[in-house]
């Protein structure tokens, strides 16, 4: 139980930095640019295949730092061409846009890649165990993915807190209007956001492509769950969002090594419909309803604190 | 007291205008019943009845995001599950041989639709604009993701089928073959669409307008802008699920597909490439989008990037819609200016044509060296034979690309001033552009 629990919270905790690492992008977007943007997951998936291609080419330890700047090119220029030009159409056009980007980036990068999963490994030299508890073996690869990920957090937080560029983010979080009237180049600020929230999402895909697996479906398995992450942390929210990242990754964790199911709680008390129109209720385990784990907790959170945990404003 | 009111009260239309209405819904009657005389394929039949079923979907999806101003990602759950329940409905009435026929089945997939919207809508709708649209894809893939869980109802990944011709014969009418699906999708696709016109005509319609514009001074006049995007939402959950069981009886099977994003994608994109600024963009929408993707999956393997490019082009170039470009005609053609602009769209289409296929080619060419490698190099796409693998096509391809979008730049700009000459022309005419 104790292995259980340590195992799967390293895993949670894990998993939940990996969403704050796209959901922290998504916010900062959100906030100043008033998109949320649909194609976030969209980068973390360009970010795994860039980081595919060029670790066969070069070697995983470039592809940790090129292929996140690509796709961070490549978010830059979808805001300067793409959105700045839908930005008078207004909102609902903004997210139609991502939303289409979205799509079309599935489709390139099943035609490029392929519609089967792609051999990311894990780089050979944080291939071992980095440490065994309870006879289970922890791989150092993982290690590696939660430094990684709580580096960046460290980094992210000192940026935002300790410098000019940080000052503005900040204020464009919560003033948006009040920065441009102070006389910041607004649009180059929002492409810079964008693209280094979308670098972010790539981060993400590179460190998680060889650990995860990395298809062309893995945008459109992540994206919900991350615009989930962000309702219920509360629209334009960055703690919220580390909050929510955490407990979402962690309860999904959690929820995948449970076993238990309704008929094994009640046993033999089973009522008998149990076993018949209600067979599937009644049997399903808590692992096989993990999945629906992340939107369940949405629907909760509607209907008892609308705003989001720590979302203030009303959108 | 009664003099306001009077003033205020619209006029009643004169008689010309009533029967140019009437007329209106007359002839697509008409055009309805005669249309399986033109075609009478069994392809062109089934395509017919994909249409109407797509034509209901999109206008129920209208309603959110066209009248009320809600951009739905998982509309699809309610088309989904007004379809599995007439599936199931099917099977229980065949089996205990009830006296219910087919035509009124397509009632219970609405009423399905309807439940489940005001089961989930009520949360749904208590805020509009982006979180609505998150909380609908949360929504959707939780219905969805459950589908695969609940396998009992569901069937699982494979579905669930039924025989639609196992139920009470309404005037010797077994519903086996095409012609009488496409009747039955055709009654109901007239129903469904003047029932839907006349709810933008009501009250609640034009409430959902308000609230779509703004939603602070409808507080003000003392209407709650929550109620109102849930009875709206109501209503297009209803609607979409008859074009749900309408699917679920033309396929005879209901799979989890029909829940999904991808269903909900599909509508979003023939909506709003129709154009939600009109009652009748969904409908164009619906028409065009389901022909294209009948179409181009003939033509080319990656129609769905194509598919993609066209959502894209809209967005970015036509907010309107296919419906909205060409009702921004109207004026013109009224005050009789629009002549004026056709030579400067004639200039402008050569190029941007010659962009779209240069576009296409290099598409064409990268696929079949990505997707196809080991193919012959001879490729076809688009009914047109090619040499992939000749440096010739290429530098066609890229010059075409390239200078294309060059020289169309240039000329879409003197179409925007011949647009500029053309409208003020008309307003001089005392006609509002």
């Amino acid at each position: 139980m104790l292995e259980l629990l340590v195992i799967s919270t390293l895993n949670g905790v894990l998993f939940g930095m990996l969403l704050f690492l796209m959901a922290s992008g998504l916010t900062v977007i959100f906030s100043m640019l008033g998109v949320l943007n649909f194609a976030h997951a969209s980068f973390y998936m360009l970010g795994a295949f860039f980081g595919f291609q060029i670790s066969r080419w070069f070697g995983f330890w470039p592809a940790l730092l090129i292929a996140p700047l690509l796709a961070g090119a490549v978010g830059a220029g979808v805001e300067r061409y793409g959105l700045r030009r839908v930005h008078k159409n207004g909102h609902v056009a903004e997210l139609l846009f991502t939303f289409g980007l979205a799509f079309v980036i599935e489709e390139v990068v099943q035609i490029i890649w392929g519609k089967s999963p792609v051999d990311f490994r894990v780089p050979a030299l944080l291939d071992f165990p980095a440490f065994t508890i309870f006879s289970t073996n922890y791989p150092a690869y993982k290690m590696f993915m939660l430094l990684v990920s709580i580096a960046i957090f460290v980094g992210l937080l000192l940026v935002l807190k300790k410098t000019r560029i940080g000052l503005i983010v900040q204020a464009a979080l919560t003033h948006p209007h009040m920065v441009g009237h102070l006389g910041h180049n607004v649009g180059r600020i929002f492409m810079l956001v964008f693209g280094v929230g979308t670098a972010l999402a790539a981060v993400a895909g590179v460190i998680a492509g060889p650990a995860l697996v990395t298809q062309s479906n893995m945008a459109g398995l992540l994206g919900p769950i991350l615009f989930v992450v962000v309702v219920v942390g509360g629209l334009g929210s960055l703690p919220g969002a580390f909050v929510a990242s955490l407990l979402i990754g962690l309860v999904q964790t959690f929820a995948v090594s449970m076993n238990g199911s309704l008929s094994g709680a009640f046993g033999p008390l089973s009522p008998a419909y149990a076993a018949t129109w209600l067979a599937d209720i009644w049997g399903v385990t808590i692992a096989q309803i993990a999945p629906i784990m992340p939107y369940l907790l949405l629907v909760l959170i509607l209907i008892f604190r609308p705003m989001g945990l720590l979302g203030t404003r009303d959108t | 007291m009664s003099e306001i009111t009077a003033g205020v009260a619209p006029p009643l239309p004169a008689a010309a205008e009533k029967l140019k209405f009437y007329g209106m819904w007359l002839a697509a009657a008409i055009v309805l019943l005669l249309l399986p005389r033109m075609f009478g394929s069994g392809s062109s039949l089934t395509t017919f009845s994909l249409i109407g079923i797509s034509i209901i979907f999109s206008l129920s999806y209208n309603i959110l995001l066209g009248q009320t101003g809600m951009l739905s990602f998982g509309h699809a759950v309610y088309y989904g599950l007004g379809g599995f329940l007439v599936i199931h409905a099917i099977n229980i009435i065949g089996a205990n041989k009830l006296p219910i026929p087919l035509p009124v089945i397509p009632l219970i997939g609405g009423l399905t639709g309807l439940l489940f919207a005001v089961l989930l809508g009520w949360v749904s709708t208590q805020r509009s604009g982006t979180a609505f649209a998150m909380i609908s894809l949360g929504m959707g893939e939780l219905i969805a993701s459950s589908a695969l869980i609940l396998r009992t109802f569901f069937g699982g990944e494979a579905g669930v089928s039924a025989n639609r011709t196992k139920l009470l014969k309404l005037f010797g009418w077994n519903f086996g073959p095409q012609i009488q699906i496409y009747y039955l999708v055709a009654a109901w696709t007239l129903i469904a669409v003047i029932a839907m016109y006349a709810l933008t005509r009501t009250p609640l319609g034009r409430m959902c307008n308000a609230v779509r514009d703004n939603p602070e001074r409808v507080q003000f006049v003392g209407y709650n802008p929550h109620v109102v995007r849930y009875l709206a939402f109501c209503f297009s959950g209803f609607f979409a699920g008859i074009a749900g069981a309408l699917a679920a009886i033309n396929f005879e099977i209901a799979n989890s597909a029909y829940l999904g994003a991808e269903q909900s994608g599909t509508v979003l994109f023939a909506t709003y490439i129709g154009g939600v600024g009109f009652f009748i963009g969904p409908i164009v929408g619906a028409i065009f989008v389901t022909l294209l993707s009948l179409g181009l999956s003939d033509l080319t393997q990656v129609w769905r990037l194509y598919f993609g490019l066209i959502f894209i082009a809209v967005v970015l170039f036509a907010p309107g819609g296919i419906t909205g470009l060409l009702m921004m005609h109207r004026p013109l053609v009224k005050a009789g200016t629009l002549l004026r602009l056709l030579p400067s769209y004639l200039i402008a289409l050569v190029p941007t044509l010659a962009m779209i296929a240069g576009l296409a080619l290099s598409i064409e060419t990268i696929v079949h060296y990505t997707v196809n490698p080991g193919d012959d190099p001879n490729i076809k796409a688009f009914g047109v034979g090619f040499d992939a693998a000749s440096p010739y096509l290429w530098a066609l391809a890229a010059v075409l690309l390239i200078g294309g979008y060059l020289v169309a730049r240039r000329t879409w700009t003197m179409v925007g001033h011949a647009w500029d000459g053309a409208t003020s022309a008309a307003r001089d005419k005392g006609i509002a552009a």
